[in-house]
């Protein structure tokens, strides 16, 4: 039996076009629009102003603040300006602006290909080298990665889970980093492995990827405590608390960090990331993007520079196709809907899926025939179909009791509803409430 | 310029739909629906159509011109509780009675609450209910069943007969010993496969099992409504017997006979007015257990089976509200 977490979940159908595309580089656009809010956190702090001159890989906006991370020029060239641009969020935020010009890298940053197997850090300067770089969590949640490997006090990690999942349909930028870039993530893990002192390490893929699983079991025999966990096709596996418990068996309580368990998961790009920064010096400035759809005539997995407008990525797959209807920064399940081709790519851009107009529409909502699949399929033992009715009719500390707050916001039980409910949208609505009772509480 | 659509998260959906489920359950009725029209000529056709079309024709007119809803008919769960009703009922019943009964079950059953999803009881259920109370006659009169081989019967030329519960209950009152009675009804292989007489569900306990066994499979239903009524059934009336063979039947007879495989794998499944949680749904099948049980030996009615699950339905909110689905991590977290 192949491991999986413990209940709810569904199978949506792979689309995974893209799996047997290698990863090309994006020719570099003549002009970079890098928003400071390529995080979860606070804003970057802008440290270059209009005219200045800036290399590839030179900090541009520092971290400010704990929960937040650096930015560095994803190109060489000249700030043009510091403007608001519409980012992946749908929102205009802060963005530098940079004229490219030619491709002229901090000197610091080893640009060979050589795999360096060995370091000789502490865990101290791992973790800074981490910081430094800013890096976040490139499986779409963008985390800042170095205060994940700073446990609590209190607490002591024992297992370093490494996301290989990639459960969302369609995207498969990680599936091709863990084929080519196999080596390079292995010694990412033993780095991360070193920061955060645990002897252990799994890295969970989910069994689709066969190709992957036999690259890396491959590799791994040269590398000592890391494990390979093939695990069951079940969507939201990616999820952190869900694939946890598909690891190790313990389930992380309502509220809890995954530390409480001893847990601590970062993605495989992250761990390619951490690879590249801690041993060649250079920080996060680009990432492996899926661009795919069903019309999209030239489905593939892009190494993009952040700030690249999402257009470049288009063209580059044989052009936006004529029945587009939504394209989507992310998955399908948990993506987010963009409303202009100009929008910059940035750190947490996994991928960019083209929708077809008919599949882009909402159907019509039915009245709940209280069927309870919307139950069955939750994760996280939720009941959406009351958490839907208590947003509706405002019961917003209700739906606290009832546990709204440890929604994933997987969408499972919008996808599987037969009366075509949008629950999701509305457990949302439900969850934005009660936070703001929950800060209302706070302050007084 | 290009219009791009924008919505929430997720942006595909599955492939289930109200009418898929609904067709689900109608699909498995159909083999029991031909098994019917085997042992009971015509009559099995004639009560289904009446009540399948008079469901369709209430349910539109009444979704259309007074509750204005729009057109419901498509979703299919009319026809469902249409044909749900009809299985209740003996094959040679008036056709004026089947409408009456069917209109107790959509308009009061289903509609006045609001129509499909908001209704507490099983409509079909209230339809067979009202039915059985105010023509008891008609209701308890079921045709012999003779298998086509031997003669395929037309609407009207039926013989009638009591069913085997209705033995059952006459004979206890008459103080008869259980174990007699059960050596002169027929054996069970017999009652399987359909040969007792009973309402248009009641024949052929293997054709229901085959459509209990597809529904799963079509992920239409789950198994704890079920199992969890058919082993109350079996426990609680295997205790009764241990405790006094003479005066207690063995369990399979509850088992086998009258609507006891029908109700718990068609009629106690209705989503709409069973429990949500699976803790919730098993607690519901345990107490349509006993009710029937309790019913079929103590009460007035020789069959339970229906005033059990609508009693239940009633409980349904109280359930929800006390039998939570576990909830992720649940086992650790300090209340
Ligand atoms: S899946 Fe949809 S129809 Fe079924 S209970 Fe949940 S909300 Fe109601
Ligand atoms: S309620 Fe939340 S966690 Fe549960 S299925 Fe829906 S979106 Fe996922």
């Amino acid at each position: 039996m192949l491991k999986t977490f413990a209940k709810g979940g569904i199978h949506p159908p792979e689309n995974k076009f893209s799996a047997d595309k290698k990863v090309e580089r994006l020719p570099i656009p003549k002009k970079v629009s890098v928003p400071v809010s390529q995080h979860i956190g606070a804003p970057s702090k802008v440290i270059v102003k209009k005219g200045d001159i800036v290399k590839t890989g030179q900090l541009i906006a520092e971290q400010s603040g704990f929960v937040s991370a650096n930015i560095h020029s994803p190109v060489s060239g000249k700030v043009f300006k510091i403007d608001l641009v519409t980012d992946t969020s749908g929102y205009r935020h802060q963005a530098i602006i940079i004229n490219v010009e030619g491709d002229e890298w901090d000197e610091k940053i080893d640009r060979s290909e050589d795999l360096k197997r060995d370091f000789d850090f502490s865990s101290e300067q791992i973790i800074k080298k981490i910081q430094q770089a800013g890096i976040v969590g490139l499986g779409g949640a963008t985390f800042p990665s170095h205060i994940k490997l700073m446990p609590p006090k209190d607490t002591k990690a024992e297992i370093l889970i490494i996301n290989g999942v990639e459960c969302e349909p369609y995207l498969t930028s990680d599936h091709r980093l863990m084929l080519e870039k196999g080596e390079e993530i292995l010694v990412g893990i033993q780095i991360l492995m070193k920061a955060l002192r645990v002897e252990k390490a799994s890295i969970g893929i989910e069994n689709n990827k066969q190709d992957a699983i036999y690259n890396l079991k491959k590799l791994v025999k040269n590398y000592k405590n890391i494990d390979i966990v093939s695990l069951k096709v079940q969507y939201p596996q990616g999820g952190e608390k869900q694939l946890i418990k598909a690891i190790t068996g313990r389930e992380v309580s309502s509220g809890a960090l995954p530390i409480v368990v001893g847990a601590v998961v970062h993605n495989v790009g992250t761990a390619y990331a951490v690879y590249e920064a801690v041993q060649k010096n250079k920080a996060l400035i680009e990432r492996v993007v899926t661009i795919t759809g069903k019309s999209v005539t030239k489905p593939g997995n892009y190494l993009v520079r952040f700030g690249t407008p999402i257009k470049d990525l288009i063209d580059a797959a044989g052009g936006l196709p004529e029945d587009t209807g939504k394209i989507i920064g992310g998955g399908p399940m948990m993506g987010k809907a963009l409303n202009t081709t100009d929008i910059p790519i940035a750190k947490g851009t996994s991928g960019i899926l083209i929708l077809p107009k008919e599949e882009s529409k909402r159907r019509e909502v039915k009245p709940c025939i209280r069927c309870a699949k919307c139950i069955e399929v939750c994760p996280m033992g939720l009941e959406p179909y009351l958490l839907m009715t208590l947003a509706e009719k405002a019961m917003h500390e209700r739906s606290e009791k009832e546990d709204v707050m440890d929604c994933i916001e997987c969408g499972s039980c919008s996808y599987t509803c037969p009366s075509d409910r949008p629950l999701l949208d509305y457990i949302r609505l439900g969850k934005t409430q009660v936070g703001a009772m929950r800060r209302a509480k706070s302050m007084k | 310029m290009l219009k791009l659509i924008v919505s929430l998260s997720p942006h595909q959906l599955g492939k289930n739909s109200v009418e898929k489920l609904m067709y689900g359950v109608i699909i498995a009725l159909i083999p029991m629906l031909i098994a019917s029209v085997w042992f009971y000529g015509w009559g099995a056709i004639v009560v289904s159509l009446t009540a399948v079309i008079s469901a369709i024709v209430f349910e539109f007119l009444i979704s259309k011109y007074i509750l204005k809803i729009g057109n419901t008919i498509g979703d299919g769960s009319a026809a469902l509780t249409g044909l749900l009703l009809a299985f209740n009922l003996p094959s040679n019943l008036p056709i004026w009675l089947i409408i009456i009964g069917v209109f107790v079950a959509i308009v009061i059953g289903k509609m006045s609450f609001g129509g499909l999803g908001n209704n507490p009881f099983n409509p079909a259920l209230v339809g067979r209910v009202f039915l059985l109370i105010s023509w008891p006659v008609q209701m308890t009169s079921w045709p012999i069943p003779s298998p086509a081989s031997e003669k395929f019967l037309g609407y009207t030329d039926v013989v009638t007969g009591s069913t085997l519960l209705g033995q059952m209950s006459e004979a206890m009152r008459n103080g008869e010993s259980m174990k007699v009675f059960s050596d002169r009804i027929p054996n069970y292989f017999e009652i399987l496969t359909g040969s007792v007489g009973g309402s248009i569900g009641e024949i052929a306990g293997f054709v229901l099992i085959a459509g209990f066994v597809y529904m799963l499979a079509r992920k239409v239903i789950t198994w704890h409504i079920p199992i969890s009524i058919l082993s109350t059934v079996f426990i609680f009336s295997g205790i009764l017997w241990l405790v006094n063979p003479e005066k207690f039947i063995i369990p399979f007879f509850h088992l086998f006979s009258g609507g006891m495989l029908f109700s718990a794998i068609f009629m106690a499944t209705d989503y709409v007015t069973s429990p949500m949680s699976k803790k919730g749904q098993i607690v519901f099948g345990v107490g349509i257990g006993i009710l029937t049980i309790v019913i079929r030996i103590w009460g007035a009615f020789p069959e339970g089976v229906s005033f059990a699950i609508l009693l239940m339905n009633a409980t349904v909110p109280i359930i929800n509200m006390y039998m939570k689905p576990k909830r992720f991590g649940e086992t650790i977290k300090e209340k």
